[in-house]
């Protein structure tokens, strides 16, 4: 045993990949197990591992830990990201719990037929010009700090600038109107252990294709028939 | 300013319901306002007091907090209901979003088509008695204790009492196959907190209906 958290996940980005980003920028070295096969997946529900019969699950501190945000939750406060008293905590909480929302969107995207991509590629922008991307402009603008959160990198800033970047790939140039948010981007991106994250050769994931949407339906005999929002 | 903590909210469950239960169980008092009109909701919008534009909003201790799990993490912590380290809120979190996902379910049927509710109630029926119920029946087995846990009152136990409620409203006897759970739910339904917000007249809201709907979509309208 490595000691090392074990990643239970597809090849791809999914539900798993803010748990990859909040490891590395907590500069944490971790393990992955990737699902290719029905049979893979099986084992794992006959073994007990899954306590909701689902994955992302983490292997952590002697836990088969599952819920993605309960795994988030563990990391960021086990690693000091999570603020330094309740009402930080609270704040980080909302800010993750915006861009969780905005980056939703963009999670069943691979998923849906070619109409409803151009639809929801439309709402993923609006949503995030309109809705999301204002407050953390707004914030960073009012305070003029560097993080969003108490003077301090946060596991906020790390989930942003994951959801910034997942949002660009939908449209390039939607940071143009949010000169803060591009300043942030560009500190965020050279903090060391992001800027090594961001890198070629890192665990991060890249835009998922056909192959990792036929591997998530055939593996868990779901996702067939979504809709755009 | 009375320093209750304030919601604002339509006068039914939705995404509040989870939020008043665990004040309720904290034995906290608190105050409600609620949205009737697409005008009250476009004002509150105009006055930046949502900060995406969305409700449960609720007032609390200085703060403007949206975000229904926002909001719950920090009742929880608030009031000593989320455990006594972090190893105790991981559990108390995995619970949690494991219910949540069910409440998500029975948040969504109201508004699901007729030609598909009876296929959601199905699916409802299908997740608790064989996702959601046995891992909390088990929980109890295993360890013999009254909470789930920590044997300590949390938030994971006022969340999994909602949730045992709510799914009898719609499948009556969804309990007889977990013995474990039928006397948690009698636990917790005598703790005085507890006992007093399911007595008539508290600020628990009654299952969705037709108007509840009707509201919903009339004040979100776009």
């Amino acid at each position: 045993m490595s000691g090392k958290p074990k990643l239970y996940y597809f090849d791809g980005r999914g539900k798993m990949e803010s748990i990859r980003w909040l490891l590395a920028a907590a500069g944490v070295e971790f393990e992955e197990e990737f699902l290719e096969t029905r049979e893979q997946y099986e084992k794992l529900l006959q073994g007990g591992s899954l306590l909701f019969q689902q994955v992302p699950m983490v292997e952590i501190d002697g836990m088969k830990m599952v819920q993605t945000r309960a795994i988030l939750n563990y990391i960021a406060a086990k690693y000091n990201l999570y603020g330094k008293d309740l009402k930080e905590r609270a704040l980080i909480d909302m800010y993750v719990g915006g861009t969780d929302d905005l980056m939703g969107f963009i999670l069943m995207f691979p998923f849906l037929s070619a109409e409803d991509k151009e639809k929801q590629r439309a709402f993923i922008v609006q949503k995030a010009t309109s809705r999301y991307f204002p407050v953390y402009e707004k914030v960073l603008k009012d305070h003029g700090q560097d993080f969003l959160v108490g003077n301090n990198f946060s596991w906020a800033d790390v989930h942003l600038l994951e959801a910034i970047l997942m949002v660009e790939e939908k449209k390039s140039d939607v940071l143009s109107g949010f000169p803060q948010l591009q300043a942030f981007k560009a500190r965020i991106s050279n903090i060391p252990t992001i800027k090594k994250f961001l890198e070629p050769g890192s665990q991060r994931k890249p835009v998922p294709d056909d192959k990792y949407v036929e591997t998530v339906r055939r593996v868990l005999r779901m996702y067939y028939d979504l809709k755009a929002n | 300013m009375s320093g209750k903590p304030r919601l604002t909210y339509l006068n039914g469950r939705g995404r509040m319901e989870s939020i008043r239960w665990l004040l309720a169980a904290a034995g906290v008092e608190f105050e409600e306002i609620y949205l009737e009109t697409k005008e009250q909701y476009d004002k509150l919008i105009k006055d930046g007091f949502l900060l995406y534009q969305q409700v449960p909003l609720v007032e609390i201790d200085g703060m403007k907090m949206v975000q229904t799990r926002a909001i719950m993490s920090y009742i929880a912590g608030k009031y000593n209901l989320y455990g006594k380290d972090l190893k105790e809120r991981a559990l108390i979190d995995m619970y949690v979003e494991g219910i949540s996902d069910l409440m998500q379910m029975i948040l969504m049927f109201p508004f699901s088509p007729p030609d598909a509710k009876e296929k959601n109630l199905d699916s409802i029926k299908e997740r608790a008695t064989n996702r959601y119920f046995p891992v909390f029946e088990k929980v109890l087995k295993q360890h013999g204790q009254d909470f789930l846990v920590g044997n300590k009152f949390s938030w994971a136990d006022v969340q999994l009492m909602e949730a045992i409620l709510a799914v009898e409203e719609k499948v009556p006897a969804v309990l007889s196959g977990f013995p474990q759970l039928q006397v948690f739910k009698t636990k917790m339904s005598n703790m005085p907190t507890i006992k007093k917000f399911l007595q008539p007249g508290s600020p628990r809201k009654p299952p969705p209906d037709a108007h509840y709907v009707e509201t919903v979509l009339k004040v979100f309208k776009k």
